[in-house]
């Protein structure tokens, strides 16, 4: 396959220590004050010209946040955060509503033009050979909802979306324009009282997509959204909503990348999924936020909180992530199994290199009849590392003929790195059938030498290993990303060896 | 200028010696084979010449074409023609044999400053091959190596030989764990490699592979030297009278 020679080809033009996205982009912005208070949550509700109804929510999540503290469960270790020495909000200035992709700073568009993500409203064209059977990609579509530091940007094909009855729009516009269905589902998955960085969310979140399908409506383009922190002391708290109504289908993909910094920065988002009768929702990402220096200087926290609820019988819920990304991951893409013969499934890739740290997996809470979810996680651990899987499986007292697989692989690359799998699994009824594998493997010399006896360099004969390894997660990705995702898997790899 | 010269090497693995001074002359077009009880060094030898790591050379050199072997990166020893067929071929799950056979290639016609086969060129030469080999084209698609039987694995170490067209060729043992069909089918794919450009060191236990493969030179090897060389006949003289003539002279 080429991609694996382009992947090489990308490797050997960076350093170490470059990370491809660290770039900033100089523009005004219009920030709020340093800190967190009432006043904030006012300023920002404010700004987004909200309803009261959700400047109360906030308010409200506000007050609940002050009560609580911070987990401590989770493997990873960092200085404590002040939560005061954060910007909540930050905005490119001139602030004016955008009707089009002509009225945005040019600075901005040439910052996702560098991200290599398309707001203009073109194919994406990423040389990807077509699959046999499939479309011809050059002339798939992408929708791109592009949320830069505070506010979303800039959302294309709006208008054939619309036509199909799709809406997706920045979540800030949802609240004025379709408050029924914002009230409805907010907070319905991901409750504000959840834990502590989703209640901290719910109080400044400051935008982040919202998508609605309606019943019977399959939704004609991948719908996309590409996260990106500019500035600097600023945390990034997007809260996306997907509601697929009845026998509807979406599938969404989620990217990430920040610039360069030798402080941390936090990254605290809610994304709630609501699939309701025969729904099914495809939800998948690729996080790559710094990761901080080689040193382990520097990075983006990311603490996240992503579920679905599988609220309709026979709806589908799917989670596929690669993670490349961050000092820090703590994030758990759930998935609760409400609806009778519901199924849940969440395929993961993540990598950690350097001094990153990944506490990672998922839950799947089995409350329907015959519900069902499948676990295929993939841990890569490499330089000084840690990366845990962290997984619950339960099955209710009335989730009788509950079925769960889960398989855990880890690979170490290297001898200073670790990798732990921490599963629990309950089942409450004793009709339920839950399976569970786990392998631990470090890459073994012999394969890598018997690739470089065949020509291929030390980094390539990794990057290549690494790929086959996580191949049953990649081949989830729609084919963009998979290719996107195959390049980067080998970049963040770079001198984990030798 | 001979193709490959061993000059009096010295190896040791984790602080034991294991080659004492081994002397081997390969010039183009020839066939040779070592022979030599097991633990005498052979697959030392030839994980040496192919840059493994973990073997540090105290003393001789090793020149092929005339360059310095021992200082080229094991990857630049591939693109400049040596291969290696394993004795123990590993596997890689998830990687396609097709994907890896194409990177592989590639990846040496780039160090050789060679364009890219293109994908038609490509599937052709590898059908090509592959068809001569019996390997089915299903094959290709599975796992590097994962799954394949004994005989499998040994012809897709014959398959990349035809692929990449080294200059020089050593066979680890090709002929552990094949039936004789398989043999046959293996030694023929080797055979047909052959040419007045291209050489082969044949690592063996039994003269029965030499009867397909015949040699233009026998080694015998004993306790990390090569303690006699001949003609093709010295396989059969050893299938008679064993290595332990030998063990003195080493
Ligand atoms: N990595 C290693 N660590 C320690 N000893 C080693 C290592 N590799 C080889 N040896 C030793 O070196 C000696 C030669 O081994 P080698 O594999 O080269 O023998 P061989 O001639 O290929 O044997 P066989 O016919 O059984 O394949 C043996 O005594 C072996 O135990
Ligand atoms: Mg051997």
């Amino acid at each position: 396959m080429p991609a694996v020679q382009e992947t090489v080809e990308r490797v050997k033009r960076i350093d170490v220590d470059q990370y491809r996205y660290g770039f900033e982009t100089l523009i005004d912005t219009e920030k709020a004050p340093k800190g967190l208070s009432e006043e904030i949550v006012k300023f920002i509700s404010q700004k987004k010209n909200e309803p009261d109804w959700m400047l109360q929510w906030r308010l409200e999540a506000y007050r609940r946040w002050l009560t609580m503290t911070e987990p401590t469960w989770a493997r990873v270790e960092y200085p404590k955060i002040d939560f005061q020495d954060i910007y909540y909000y930050a905005a490119p200035k001139p602030k004016k509503t955008v009707t089009s992709l002509d009225e945005i700073d040019p600075e901005i568009l040439k910052t996702y033009e560098k991200l290599g993500i398309p707001l203009r409203e073109v194919a994406m064209l990423e040389g990807v050979e077509p699959k046999p059977g499939e479309e011809d990609p050059a002339r798939r579509k992408i929708a791109v909802d592009a949320v830069f530091d505070s506010v979303s940007v800039a959302t294309t094909f709006k208008a054939e979306l619309k036509k199909a009855g799709v809406i997706f729009m920045p979540i800030s516009e949802a609240i004025r324009e379709h408050p029924e269905l914002v009230q409805k589902y907010l907070g319905s998955v991901v409750p504000t009282s959840d834990n502590f960085y989703a209640t901290l969310n719910s109080a400044v979140f400051s935008d982040g997509s919202f998508v609605y399908v309606p019943p019977g409506v399959r939704c004609p383009m991948e719908l996309s959204t590409y996260f990106r922190i500019n500035e600097r002391n600023t945390g990034q708290f997007e809260r996306t909503l997907i509601i697929a109504d009845k026998g509807s289908y979406v599938s969404y993909l989620e990217g990430c990348t920040a610039p360069q910094r030798d402080e941390n920065q936090l990254h605290a988002a809610v994304v709630e999924l609501v699939a309701l009768d025969d729904a099914e929702i495809k939800y998948s990402t690729v996080q790559n936020w710094y990761p901080g220096n080689s040193e382990g200087k520097g990075g983006i926290y990311n603490f996240v909180t992503k579920r679905g609820d599988c609220r309709g019988a026979n709806s589908k819920i799917s989670w596929t992530q690669v993670e490349t990304g961050s000092a820090i991951t703590w994030k758990y893409p759930s998935c609760i199994l409400r609806g009778d013969n519901s199924s849940g499934e969440f395929y993961s890739i993540a990598i950690s290199n350097g001094f990153q740290q990944v506490d990672s997996g998922t839950k799947m809470i089995h409350l329907g009849k015959n519900t069902s979810s499948r676990i295929i996680s993939k841990g890569i651990a490499a330089g000084k590392s840690q990366n845990t899987y962290r997984g619950l499986v339960t099955a209710h007292r009335k989730a009788t003929g509950a079925r769960n697989f889960t398989a855990c692989d880890s690979l170490l690359i290297g001898d200073k790195c670790g990798a732990h799998t921490v599963p629990y699994i309950e089942a409450k009824n004793s009709s339920a059938t839950f399976e569970h594998e786990a392998t631990t493997s470090k890459i073994s010399e012999d394969v890598l030498f018997y690739c470089i006896q065949r020509g291929l360099s030390q980094e390539e004969a990794v990057g290549l290993v690494v790929n086959g390894f996580v191949k049953d997660v990649l081949q989830q990705l729609p084919m963009e990303f998979a290719v996107e995702a195959q390049k980067l898997i080998s970049i963040s790899l770079e001198g984990s060896v030798g | 200028m001979a193709l490959l010269e061993v000059k009096d090497l010295k190896v040791r693995v984790e602080e034991r010696e294991i080659l004492h001074g081994l002397t081997l002359t390969v010039n183009e077009g020839e066939v040779h084979a070592i022979m030599g009880p097991n633990g005498s060094g052979k697959s030392t030898l030839s994980h040496v010449i192919a840059g493994k790591p973990g073997y540090e050379v105290t003393d001789g050199q090793i020149l092929f074409k005339g360059e310095d072997l021992l200082e080229m990166a094991p990857e630049e020893r591939a693109a400049k023609g040596v291969f290696l067929a394993f004795q123990y071929p590993v596997e890689i799950p998830g990687v396609a044999t097709m994907n890896f056979l194409r990177t592989a290639l590639n990846a040496q016609r780039k160090a050789r400053g060679e364009s890219e086969y293109s994908t038609p060129d490509f599937l052709k030469k590898v059908r090509e091959v592959s068809k001569s080999l019996n390997i089915p084209q299903d094959m290709l698609k599975r796992g590097v190596n994962v799954g394949f039987s004994g005989g499998e694995k040994k012809r897709n170490e014959v398959l990349q030989m035809a692929l990449f067209e080294p200059s020089l060729c050593i066979l680890d043992e090709m002929d552990s764990g094949l039936d004789i069909d398989a043999l046959r089918i293996a030694a023929d794919g080797v055979n047909a490699l052959r040419s007045p450009k291209r050489a082969m060191v044949v690592i063996t236990h039994y003269q029965r592979l030499l009867n397909y493969i015949v040699p233009d030179f026998v080694h015998v090897m004993s306790k990390g030297r090569v303690v006699k060389s001949g003609g093709k006949e010295l396989a059969l003289e050893l299938e008679e009278s064993g290595y332990t003539q030998f063990e003195d002279a080493a």
